[in-house]
């Protein structure tokens, strides 16, 4: 008996071989996987800030996989947008936790792009050699935006409305082509059937091509130099006699089953908003927008979903349109150049000099507060502090050559802690 | 250290900012509604007097009759007799003979579709809305609201709460010089008392509240299971990355 069967795993594991050298005669499988996984050595001593990554790849194919189900009943045509997402929430089955998940899911992305962002500056991931992997990072997240902003219109409701109105006028403050460049934006002289149905072909094709390819060139760009760690250490300038990092353990086994588990711990805090509080208090659904998109009436109060509001509430803090469009602007891409900006060798915020730990707080504490301003209605105390923000987040963009070379950074020790 | 210090006054400065401002809201307070939908007998209620005194006017054109009588535990001869009046079919939704264009005109303002009126405005907004009409002469309708000035909409419950005026302080009691209300003072009493016409409205608030969002029982119930399987899973996801990390040191 036991033969018998001992037999029959030996042959299986046979044809399993010979398949696996046939296609490798045809298709590098065994390498791939070798070079993104079982010999793919990342630093033993990542802390949670490294789960962003992870994360935000699966919130990324959670995005896909619920919004090819929504186009399924989605219909986009201004006079039945609105309805189709209710039909989508009351009649379809399961429609409404696919929506909350997708709705639930845009916000999820911010959030952990976001801290995956925080995370490069805390530990100068984006220094040499992983410039490219900052810019490439960079181009997701404007593809990101734009995905944002392009999907937000599509339930059709009064804030999505007016919202998308504000911001596609916004172009409208460029000198000379301005109001054409508007219009063609539109395709339209308002936001109309014509703007939701190239918005829908963006948010749907487009874009989501874009972020894919690019997420693909991030992780092979990654995987390419290898990962940074919390200590800021090129681990493969120490490697053992079979040539694999001192400090380094293989993606899989060994991160694959920590991402498990941070991927768990994720899930559980994204279910306890997609089931017990998917509007989050009107930040992920604003109430507005239960109300269908009405040309003759704004809303009360517009304002952007929050992860833009920290722009937002640049753009506001600026007297003059277009200046205020030019400083948004100017906000969104700085960090592009960070690798440029930041003059000091060391990576890690653990052996960096106080004066970049005070410069990185003040920038969070500026970006935060500067979101929270985005979504407060406008008053003088506030456009006041929205002003301040603004100079404290600029500055510690313009001022880093200088603070960063009169930094003084403690030694750096040879091997992770 | 130092950097879980600036998180600290970081804390402290955004959450006194965020105080601050809310503490600087004057005025008129929302009671809370108190709404629960999962309260069928309220629903049941609500659902009667919505047919009764708000279907004629507003529709709620997303909500099926069949479905309203799955998840209120009504059969369809208790839908035929209570709820559907005129002739319609079970898989019809709700909506009325109202036409947009004659309303416009007869009220100025076409009477809102309610079927997420309570995800839009709040359930606190909408119970103190139907509890804060008031007489007022000067208004289209003889009535006015508290907490929508010059509201389109009549008083249409007014018979069970009775007529009312509202008394408001002299000019220039607040800061912007704007008369603040006072108190309301009955005229001639309706067929319910206070406490009675409050449980009225709770639940025609309920059952506005549950249209918004008919899913919202199911949602929770699923809710508990999926967090309690994902914790199950994490468990054992955890013993397998101990036991993967081993002979890492």
């Amino acid at each position: 008996m036991a033969t018998i069967q001992h037999d029959v795993v030996n042959r299986l594991g046979r044809n399993f071989s010979a398949l696996t050298s046939w296609i490798d005669e045809r298709f590098p499988m065994t390498k791939l996987i070798k070079e993104h996984a079982t010999e793919y050595y990342a630093s033993k001593n990542f802390n949670f800030w490294y789960g962003f990554g992870v994360l935000a790849t699966v919130v990324l194919v959670l995005q896909i996989v619920t919004g090819i189900l929504l186009t399924m009943n989605y219909k986009p045509s201004a006079a039945e947008a609105f309805a189709s997402v209710e039909y989508i929430m009351r009649d379809v089955d399961w429609g409404w936790l696919i929506r909350y998940l997708h709705s639930t899911g845009a916000s999820a992305f911010f959030i952990v792009v976001y801290l995956h962002m925080f995370r490069a500056m805390m530990y100068g991931s984006y220094k040499k050699p992983r410039e490219l992997i900052w810019l490439i990072g960079m181009a997701i997240y404007l593809c990101m935006m734009a995905e944002g902003f392009f999907g937000y219109l599509l339930p059709w409701g009064n804030m999505s409305y007016w919202g998308a109105q504000v911001i596609v006028s916004l172009f409208g403050a460029v000198p000379v082509i301005g109001e054409g460049l508007a219009e063609w934006i539109r395709g339209d002289f308002y936001i109309s059937d014509i703007t939701l149905n190239r918005f829908f072909a963006f948010h749907v094709i487009a874009v989501p091509l874009m972020l894919v390819l690019l997420v693909v060139v991030h992780i092979m760009a990654l995987h390419e130099v290898g990962s940074n760690n919390p200590d800021g250490i090129e681990i493969k300038e120490r490697k053992g006699p079979d040539g694999v990092p001192l400090d380094g353990v293989a993606f899989h086994p060994y991160h694959t089953t920590k991402d498990l588990v941070i991927i768990l711990v994720f899930a559980i805090l994204f279910s306890a908003v997609v089931f017990f509080a998917p509007e989050m208090g009107g930040y992920f659904l604003e109430h507005a927008n239960f109300d269908p998109a009405n040309t003759l009436q704004t809303p009360e109060h517009i304002a952007p979903v929050w992860y833009f509001t920290p722009f937002y509430a640049i753009l506001r803090a600026v007297p003059n349109k277009l200046l205020g469009v030019v400083l948004m602007g100017l906000a969104v891409v700085l960090p592009i150049f960070l690798p440029w900006l930041d003059r000091c060798k060391v990576k890690s915020i653990r052996y960096r000099g106080w004066i970049f730990k005070v410069a990185l707080w003040t920038f969070v504490f500026s970006f935060l507060f500067l979101g929270y301003l985005g979504l407060q209605p406008v008053s003088d105390t506030f456009t006041m502090l929205a002003r301040v923000f603004t100079f404290t987040y600029f500055s510690f963009f313009v001022l880093m050559p200088f603070y960063t070379s009169w930094e003084k950074p403690k030694p750096v020790p040879d091997r992770v802690t | 250290m130092k950097s879980k210090a600036a998180l600290f006054v970081f804390c402290v400065a955004f959450g006194s900012a965020v105080l601050a401002q809310h503490a600087g809201d004057g005025g008129l307070h929302l009671e809370p509604a108190n709404t629960d939908v999962s309260d069928t007998a309220s629903l049941q209620r609500g659902a009667k007097y919505f047919v009764n005194y708000c279907l004629g006017c507003h529709s709620a054109q997303y909500v099926r009759y069949n479905r309203l009588g799955a998840d209120l535990d009504l059969t369809e001869a208790q839908l035929v007799e209570n709820i559907m009046f005129t002739g319609e079919r079970p898989f019809d939704t709700m909506t009325n003979a109202m036409n947009p264009v004659d309303a416009a005109r007869w009220f100025g303002v076409a009477p809102p579709d309610l079927s997420l009126i309570s995800r839009s405005r709040g359930t606190d907004y909408l119970y103190n809305f139907l509890r804060g009409f008031y007489k007022d002469e000067s208004a289209l309708s003889g009535t006015n609201n508290l907490w929508l000035a010059n509201t389109a909409m009549p008083h249409v419950l007014w018979e069970l709460q009775g007529i009312r005026t509202a008394v408001f302080s002299e000019p220039g009691a607040d800061a912007a010089g704007l008369p603040q209300f006072e108190h309301f003072e009955p005229v001639s009493p309706g067929t319910l008392n206070e406490e009675e016409y409050d449980e009225l409205v709770r639940d025609i608030v309920t059952f506005l509240d549950y249209i918004g969002e008919p899913m919202q029982l199911e949602r929770r119930a699923l809710g508990v299971r999926v967090i309690g399987f994902l914790l199950i899973f994490l468990l054992i996801a955890y013993m397998l990355k101990r036991e993967v990390w081993k002979d890492v040191h």
